[in-house]
């Protein structure tokens, strides 16, 4: 496995958010972290991605530890998609993909023709090709999303790493940004690893979820062995019921208000 | 007009002169040069144009042309330096801190440049202008220095660094203050060159200034990419393999040089390194490629303009470039302070 923490501590100033983490992205998969606010899983992501040195322990990525690492290096090899995004006044969507190629350029080279394709191959399989020209502020959610994907891909590395890329997007946007990144994975072979909110979509489109609650990894594998009423009712504290998706037949989980709840102890006690 | 109707002028505009930089630029760059001729001719004693250009091209037979070049020739090319090193350190400064309010002014290098000055002037009563320099040089560092460190907590963020400055330019501006009530005596001389004036300077004052600018502008241009890049915000930037700390505290460097510099062979000159990147950003747009060349132009023809209107207005007096630029430079930093706040 490419990319690993190894009983990291993480801690921002003094305040520790997580102690002897330990958790391997396996290649090639979709995995999502998961977990109420605060448990840590954006944490725990940015330290995967080198933005935060763990206090202790340490991540590896192909074999070196990444704090040892130049960041241009582990640019070369990964690519992270922050939750946060500032998108700079008056710029055209081919023009913040391009920041994409930053890693593999010097100050005073003009662009290669390898940073040219890579530029088109990333608006091309986002299918912003044809919003190159506009300006991405004038953009829809799903697009601006899109675009910003983009960047990452121009990247050019086999890991991409997102921050709750859906975050306050409709939730036609978060099917569209879910869509591509699970296209990318089953046809370009790329290894996502991405916070997510709702664990239904985490569901839908994850091979591997990591389940966190207070800095702490509760428990991982396939939707379909970690999505259960206990590990609900564990980690988010609400009751649910958990039945398979009509269509897919993946794991959707219920979550139940009070009448329902006592209802459905009468039932089962 | 209805509002979109403004906004699509706005956005037609600006993207015609970001489709033909090179046009604009050249445009700029002419005017600045015509200014600069203009006001060789311009001041105390009325020279002509043709005894300018005899003087440009090296005949200084006549005392005319001796003028230009002893008088007025070394001002103009200080407006030209001045002008450039206050320019690109605001828009430096304003990239690096991702706000367009920033500038030499605010983040304390120009006041704690003006303290260490005035410390040194009424010290050594008597002492020559040209031994500021190095004094203001010193102040101007040592205040960035000082806000940086009080901003640092696991990095500086850029509104920590604000924040931090105007209260580090604060505490300077009282010191400032303080000095001119202690000494009313011998304040005169110190107020001249804290208001900020090419007057009486020579072409020391040319060449002290000048390295700086030759070495730093040319290196910021080069690095122009990395700033654009920091823009996109510390995460993002560091996650395109920029080691963001690194760039930002030597793009503040370079940017604290050259205004202590500028500072230090000029007094304090508020207001261009405001507006010049402001004026270069609005006209060519955020990429930092085009804007920074732009805003050293802008700078130039501020400088330029404030110099001449000071010498022109009212001669044989003399009114400072720093107050022209202030009388100018306040509303618009008001307006620019109101657009913002929007």
């Amino acid at each position: 496995m490419r990319l690993q923490a190894e009983s990291v501590e993480l801690a921002y100033d003094r305040a520790v958010i997580a102690k002897d983490l330990t958790l391997t992205i396996p290649d090639g998969k979709v995995s999502v972290l998961i977990g109420p606010n605060g448990s840590g899983k954006s944490t725990a992501l940015r330290a995967l991605a080198r933005l935060l040195p763990p206090a202790k322990g340490q991540v590896i990525l192909d074999g070196k530890s990444i704090q040892d690492t130049p960041t241009k290096e582990v640019a070369r090899l990964l690519a992270i998609l922050p939750q946060v995004l500032v998108t700079p006044e008056a710029i055209s969507v081919e023009d913040l993909v391009w920041f994409g190629r930053h890693p593999h350029r010097t100050s005073l080279k003009v662009p290669s023709a390898a940073d040219k394709e890579a530029v088109e191959w990333a608006l091309t399989v986002t299918s912003t090709a044809e919003l190159r020209h506009q300006h991405v502020d004038q953009l829809s959610g799903g697009q601006r999303q899109r675009v910003w994907i983009a960047l990452c891909l121009a990247q050019g590395t086999d890991l991409i790493l997102l921050d709750e890329p859906t975050t306050y997007l409709d939730v036609a946007y978060q099917l569209e940004v879910l869509d591509l990144l699970h296209q990318l994975n089953q046809e370009q072979g790329k290894t996502v690893a991405m916070v997510l909110h709702d664990f239904n979509m985490a569901a839908e489109y994850a091979d591997h979820v990591f389940v966190m609650k207070s800095g702490k990894l509760v428990t991982q594998g396939p939707p379909e062995d970690v999505f259960t009423c206990d590990i609900i009712r564990d980690v988010f504290g609400v009751e649910s019921k958990v039945v398979p998706h009509p269509v897919s037949g993946k794991p959707m989980c219920i979550p139940l208000r009070a009448g329902l709840r006592a209802q459905l102890s009468v039932a089962t006690g | 007009m209805t509002t979109t109707a403004i906004i699509a002028q706005h956005v037609r505009r600006t993207s015609l002169a970001q489709r033909h930089p090179a046009i604009l630029m050249g445009s700029l760059g002419v005017l600045a040069v015509v200014l600069s001729f203009y006001s060789l001719s311009v001041g105390a004693t009325e020279v002509s144009m043709s005894d300018v250009f005899k003087a440009v091209i090296g005949d200084t037979a006549d005392q005319a042309a001796q003028i230009v070049v002893q008088f007025q020739l070394p001002r103009v090319l200080l407006a030209w330096l001045v002008g450039i090193a206050l320019a690109v350190s605001g828009a430096v400064m304003q990239g690096v801190i991702r706000n367009p309010l920033a500038a030499p002014d605010i983040i304390g290098v120009t006041k704690g440049a003006g303290f260490a000055g005035m410390l040194l002037l009424l010290a050594i009563p008597g002492i020559s202008v040209t031994a500021v320099v190095p004094a203001a040089f010193v102040g101007g560092l040592a205040a960035a220095g000082l806000v940086y460190l009080l901003a640092y907590r696991r990095g500086a963020t850029p509104v920590r660094i604000a924040l931090v400055g105007i209260a580090v330019s604060a505490a300077f501006e009282a010191g400032i203050r303080f000095l001119l009530v202690r000494n009313p005596l011998d304040v005169s001389a110190a107020l001249i060159w804290l208001t900020g004036s090419l007057f009486g300077r020579s072409m020391s004052s040319v060449f002290e200034i000048l390295p700086w600018v030759a070495a730093l502008v040319p290196l910021i241009v080069i690095w122009a990419r990395k700033l654009d890049v920091l823009g996109l915000g510390d995460d993002l930037a560091s996650g395109l393999g920029e080691p963001v700390e690194k760039t930002r505290r030597l793009l503040l460097l370079f940017a604290v040089a050259l205004a202590a510099a500028a500072v230090a062979v000029s007094g304090t000159i508020g207001f261009v390194g405001l507006i010049a990147p402001h004026m270069a950003r609005r006209v060519f747009g955020g990429k930092h490629m085009a804007s920074i060349p732009a805003a050293a132009l802008f700078g130039v023809l501020l400088m330029l303009l404030a110099d001449m209107i000071g010498r022109g207005l009212a001669p044989p007096l003399e009114i400072p470039a720093g107050l022209v630029t202030a009388v100018v430079g306040g509303p618009y930093f008001l307006y620019l302070l109101v657009k913002t706040g929007k």
